[in-house]
């Protein structure tokens, strides 16, 4: 695993919040999770919505608590791309190659925003504003080439938008 | 049940089975590389294709349950030519040599290709990365030979229930493996071999120990000994071409004479001796309990299983106290090898190598643990799998179906019924009984039906209790107590028994193996391991302790000598210091 670097976390109001009230927090909702069949997945989900990511200390703790196997557990979160064992920056941009965006243009948006950011995909900015990732199909083919950044979709990009888009944001 | 019609012919079958259940009651062999018996099927190797009318596509036999009238075959062009074909991509990838794999003709995917008639690999495409995890003592992994077939995932973690090894990643980047690409050592696991006792390639093997073994034979310095456990004497025939269960304890000695040991002695003996040890600590601990009302772990584990100590120390270490202290019989046998023996045979024991052959690979981890060097020296210096034994045979040129029954040494060569019966589940603690019946009662059981019936056979946990009675004045305080025991094999049935005493079950004495039917099936031994062969071979087993005039530990004339030359008797200050050890929590 990559070794982790001090992580302020935030609350969704964006106030800061401590890494232990965080720990806390997924130990209730994991611990309310034990006698679920396929609580796995969720439970996944929910740690790496409080922490961003999924921290080493927090797969631990689920699977501890789930009592599954480590190995399941990293299993699972290495086959999901959704799932980051790294921390994130302030914004994931996830720039669609899937077939629609692909075949529009979709991998000239990616190197532009590869060339704009610094970054390679699955990186993340040092300042952690931005972190890059591709996706394989949003649904919103029509609008191809598409570029999300967190939960904002930009349609019809162009390599020459990319940085207009990523000025859009703090 | 329903019928199904395999190839036309009409098969009854109860509902709910799969294809690949119908087809095996029929006779009719469907190959497959991703199997493991009585288990959920996984569908990964896709290699047991069948085709079925009326549906879309071929489907994995293994993952279909049978319907009313079902129409399959299993032998036709289309079939013989997608299992091929899948077999050809598997071999696309295939990062391995044939001629220069261990598993080379004991490998299940080169015998398909074969079978298949697959003579050209159309698909020239990207290799697996071949990564080499040799952290452990006992096991060796080779990312790129892995086909990814998932029964070592389903032995480590249904069967066993240790959860080291899982699916990582996803598409041609997955891989089998600890948690984030970790090593072996850096995680749970045991080391006993089961995966590698499974895997149809060379992916997962024992770390060979054959050229230090070959090197000490040469070396005209060192006077190099081996003892054999109880279970190579039913397996190793396999390795020759034998019917499963079949006995070559005779062409076993004069082979290893042939090999160049300078002496052949056996396990047994220190099984015996471990008996005495065992059985005395049992006792000792009953009478804390009931006569000095001193509050004593109980029940009593056995320790044999060096799999299962690695196991009770990651998962289980409020319990390490329960655990007999005794050593193993491989680690006694090196101990008193370089210390009864060494003075008995007037040999430096810095001279001496211990060699021990073993159905085992954790037994390679056992060797090396740091306690393990009372004698002065690390007590066992190398340990062979049956499998190695078998190929260190071959090696040598031996014609082993032809040899002579030969005997093994003395003073360490002899051992009674109860230390064969070590290598079955429910054997050592069958063993035990033996003795420890006599001791309390003084009187002799009969040899007629001396098998303790409910602890044998195959069934995860087994029980059985024993009221005991007419005990001499000096274990009278046993008179009437009933003793609970209690027999786990496989790490998945241990940690059922475990629970059973954590919900308030009461035991006294708890047998554990590590592996599925004991040492006969262990991770060291010829592949491939079914029920039906470890039946065989535990019947083998009867048949060699059946077929002894002394089959009690205590009348084993060799054990009473060590007793009055060496030890004086069990769990004396000398037994205490050579036979006996401790275990470390490793829960962190």
């Amino acid at each position: 695993m990559a070794t982790q670097t001090t992580v302020e976390f935030q609350d969704c109001k964006g106030n800061q919040i401590h890494e232990n009230e965080l720990y806390e927090r997924l130990l209730i909702i994991v611990k309310s999770q034990r006698t679920v069949p396929g609580a796995l997945i969720p439970v996944l989900q929910t740690a790496q919505n409080l922490f961003g990511y999924l921290p080493e200390k927090a797969l631990r703790m689920v699977s501890k608590e789930l009592k599954l196997p480590y190995s399941e557990v990293a299993g699972v979160v290495g086959f999901y791309s959704y799932f980051s064992t790294t921390p994130k920056g302030k914004h994931t941009v996830r720039v669609c190659l899937g077939t629609a965006c692909y075949v529009r243009g979709g991998q000239e948006v990616l190197k532009a925003m590869t060339k704009e950011l610094g970054i390679s995909v699955g990186d993340t900015t040092p300042d952690r504003k931005f972190s890059l990732e591709v996706g394989r199909c949003f649904g919103a083919c029509g609008l191809a080439p598409v570029v999300m950044v967190g939960d904002e979709t930009f349609q019809r990009v162009s390599p020459s938008k990319v940085n207009d888009i990523l000025n859009s944001f703090d | 049940m329903t019928t199904v019609y395999i190839n036309k012919q009409p098969i009854e079958i109860e509902f709910g089975s799969t294809i690949f259940e119908a087809a095996a009651k029929a006779g009719i062999k469907i190959p497959t590389l991703c199997h493991v018996e009585n288990q959920i099927p996984k569908g990964a190797c896709r290699v047991c294709m069948v085709d079925v009318e009326g549906a879309k596509s071929m489907v994995a036999s293994c993952t279909t349950p049978v319907s009313e009238g079902m129409k399959i075959t299993t032998n036709s062009k289309n079939v013989r030519e997608a299992r091929k074909f899948v077999v050809e991509l598997l071999l696309s990838e295939h990062c391995g040599e044939c001629k220069t794999c261990t598993r080379n003709n004991d490998c299940e995917l080169q015998s398909l290709a074969l079978e298949l008639g697959v003579m050209d690999i159309t698909y020239e495409g990207e290799k697996l990365k071949s990564y080499i995890d040799d952290s452990t003592p006992s096991l060796v992994r080779d990312s790129g030979k892995c086909i990814k077939c998932r029964r070592c995932i389903t032995v480590c973690n249904e069967i066993q229930g240790v959860g080291s090894l899982f699916a990582q990643g996803r598409g041609f980047e997955s891989r089998v493996g600890p948690a984030f690409d970790q090593q072996l050592d850096g995680v749970t696991c045991v080391q006993c071999g089961q995966c590698a006792a499974i895997c149809p390639v060379g992916a997962i093997t024992e770390k060979e120990h054959i050229d230090f073994v070959w090197e000490a034979i040469e070396d005209p310095s060192k006077f190099v000994v081996v003892q054999t456990a109880p279970a190579i004497r039913a397996a190793l025939g396999e390795c020759f071409d034998y019917e499963p269960g079949t006995l070559v304890t005779g062409k076993m000695v004069s082979a290893l004479r042939l090999l160049g040991f300078d002496r052949v002695f056996d396990t047994n003996f220190t099984a015996d001796l471990t008996i005495m040890e065992e059985g005395t600590e049992l006792l000792m601990r009953l009478k804390k309990a009931l006569v000095d009302k001193q509050q004593v772990a109980l029940p009593q584990f056995t320790s044999c299983s060096p799999g299962w100590i690695k196991y009770a120390e990651y998962f289980y270490p409020e319990f390490l106290d329960n655990i007999s202290t005794c050593k193993s019989p491989q680690q006694m046998f090196g101990t008193v090898a370089k210390t009864y023996y060494a003075k008995k045979a007037g040999v430096d024991p810095k001279d001496i190598i211990v060699v021990s052959v073993m159905p085992c690979t954790a037994k390679k981890f056992e060797a090396q643990r740091p306690e393990m060097n009372d004698s002065g020296f690390q007590d066992v210096d190398y340990v062979l799998t049956t499998r190695e034994l078998g190929r260190m045979i071959k090696q040598s040129g031996i014609d082993f179906r032809a040899l002579k029954d030969d005997v093994m040494d003395s003073p360490m060569g002899s051992g009674s019924g109860a230390a064969d019966i070590f290598a079955n589940t429910g054997g050592v603690m069958e063993a035990a009984i033996r003795t420890a019946y006599e001791i309390v009662t003084g009187r002799e059981l009969p040899l007629e039906n001396l098998h303790l019936q409910p602890v044998i056979g195959l069934e995860g946990v087994k029980k059985a209790s024993l009221l005991i009675e007419g005990c001499r004045p000096e274990w009278n305080f046993l008179e009437g107590v009933e003793l609970k025991v209690g027999v786990a094999h496989g790490l998945g049935n241990a940690r059922k028994i475990i629970e059973a005493m954590r919900g308030g079950e009461e035991f006294h004495f708890i047998e554990v193996m590590t592996c599925p039917g004991g040492c006969i099936g262990g991770g060291g031994q010829p592949r491939f391991t079914t029920n039906e062969i470890r039946l065989k071979r535990i019947q083998a087993i009867y048949q060699e302790d059946e077929g002894k005039l002394i089959r009690k530990s205590h009348a084993n004339p060799e054990v009473q000598q060590i007793y009055e030359e060496f030890l004086e008797k069990p769990y004396s200050h000398l037994a205490h210091k050579l036979l006996h050890t401790k275990y470390n929590s490793r829960l962190n």
